[in-house]
């Protein structure tokens, strides 16, 4: 196998499939957010600090900004517009209305799927487990307190 | 960011990627992507050529010998080693692995792109060279070991020249070890770590971030006049910068010595 500069990728996102042809170069947060129309996962810092563009792969938590999408090549991929199922908000979600757990915005896509693999590993964290699993998520707005009360209130 | 063109391949097999790795000067071994993919956006480096080692099974996996030696593949990642209950034989490895970053950057990240970016801020080049562990490295010319004292030879280089890979990194039996640091941050990067590992009456310390490889001494004992004396007599002169002034870190690599050393004395 030698190397290429362009590949035909196939991923599963949220449940559908799609095929698409595109440069090696192209990171897996330009490839769900321009290529797929998935805007849902942020670009906030682009150098893997902030963690806006956290996403599944394979059931695994990433940052697609540190991840070219060909490595994503065969994978199984969620993001924030997986969570609500026709229309409806889930329980993380509603969660986070309900304790006002952000302020503008921009990092909860992040947040939520920080807070849904920690969830799918761990069915009651501790506040200790909530920060830590949410270690790699900045939010430049609030603070923290409301985001942890929401994680934990929807692990009860 | 927008990367530079960039060719891809993700070879099965360590003998296909040597080939890959062969071929071009502008060739480079992809492992977690944590940090060349980021060097690729600020264009500080620009492989022509990405060799992902990601199905490479060969590279992946921990294995616990019957004489307590671990065995750990290049591509195994921070959280394979957190989570793995082999590599409990060497509990610092844990430990020291779930302070790196966050839990994004530990699902990717690998032991083996760790230590072959060498970065001086680093936890595990210390931790490896204070433990007296055993790298793997294969290239054309077939399979050497390199102790760990010998593997770091600069910024950002290591034994593992153009054309090489680390394949595994062994590790021998023990638990009186010690990490310490002052990171940027909780979990962040690190300004002074030390990493500390006893046997019997010797001690050996490995100490981080103030030089351009790992710093290490075999102070004459554990006794605290001893292990300050080891770091006196090392003359550091490490870097400053904006977070910490050189004779900062000076004095840091006395006190988290100091540290690193008595948290492996209560694990004798």
């Amino acid at each position: 196998m030698d190397p290429v500069s362009r590949k035909t990728i196939t991923v599963d996102v949220n449940g559908e499939r799609y095929e698409r042809e595109l440069d090696a170069r192209r990171l897996l947060i330009h490839f769900i957010r321009d290529d797929l129309d998935l805007t849902g996962s942020h670009i906030g810092c682009d150098t893997g600090n902030c963690g806006a563009c956290s996403v599944l792969v394979d059931g695994t938590l990433v940052k697609s900004c540190m991840m070219l999408a060909v490595q994503a090549d065969g994978a199984k991929i969620e993001t924030v517009e997986g969570l609500a199922a026709d229309g409806e908000l889930n329980g993380l979600q509603q969660a986070f209305s309900d304790h006002h757990a952000l302020q503008c915005g921009y990092c909860t896509p992040g947040m939520l799927m920080s807070a849904t693999a920690l969830l799918r590993e761990n069915k009651s964290p501790s506040e200790d487990e909530i920060r830590k699993g949410i270690q790699g998520n900045i939010c430049r707005c609030t603070g923290y307190v409301n985001i942890v009360e929401a994680i934990r209130a929807a692990a009860q | 960011m927008l990367l530079r063109e960039v060719e891809y391949a993700r070879p099965a097999r360590v003998q296909e990627a040597l080939r890959l790795l062969g071929a071009n000067d502008g060739a480079r071994a992809l492992a977690g992507g944590q940090t060349l993919i980021n060097v690729m956006k600020a264009r500080a480096a620009s492989p022509d050529v990405l060799v992902d080692l990601a199905d490479i099974a060969e590279l992946r996996g921990i294995e616990l010998g019957s004489d307590g030696t671990l065995e750990l593949g290049a591509m195994t990642t921070y959280t394979d080693i957190i989570d793995s209950a082999e590599a409990r034989a060497r509990p610092i490895l844990g430990e020291v692995c779930n302070q790196i970053a966050d839990v994004q950057v530990r699902n990717r990240g690998t032991i083996g792109g760790n230590v072959c970016s060498n970065d001086p801020t680093n936890h595990l080049p210390p931790l490896l060279v204070a433990i007296g562990a055993t790298m793997t490295i294969v290239g054309q010319a077939g399979e050497r070991s390199v102790p760990a004292d010998e593997f770091f030879l600069g910024v950002y280089m290591t034994a593992a020249g153009p054309g090489e890979l680390l394949t595994k990194i062994s590790v021998p039996p023990g638990k009186s070890d010690g990490f310490a640091s002052v990171p940027i941050g909780k979990d962040g990067t690190c300004i002074v770590n030390v990493a500390a590992s006893l046997t019997n009456r010797t001690a050996r310390l490995a100490i981080g971030c103030v030089d351009a490889v790992p710093v290490l001494l075999t102070p004459d004992s554990t006794e605290d006049a001893a292990v300050r004396k080891a770091v006196h007599d090392a003359n550091l002169d490490p870097p400053w910068d904006v977070h910490a002034s050189a004779e900062y870190r000076r004095h840091l690599a006395e006190v988290l010595a100091l540290r690193a050393v008595a948290q492996a004395a209560e694990r004798r």
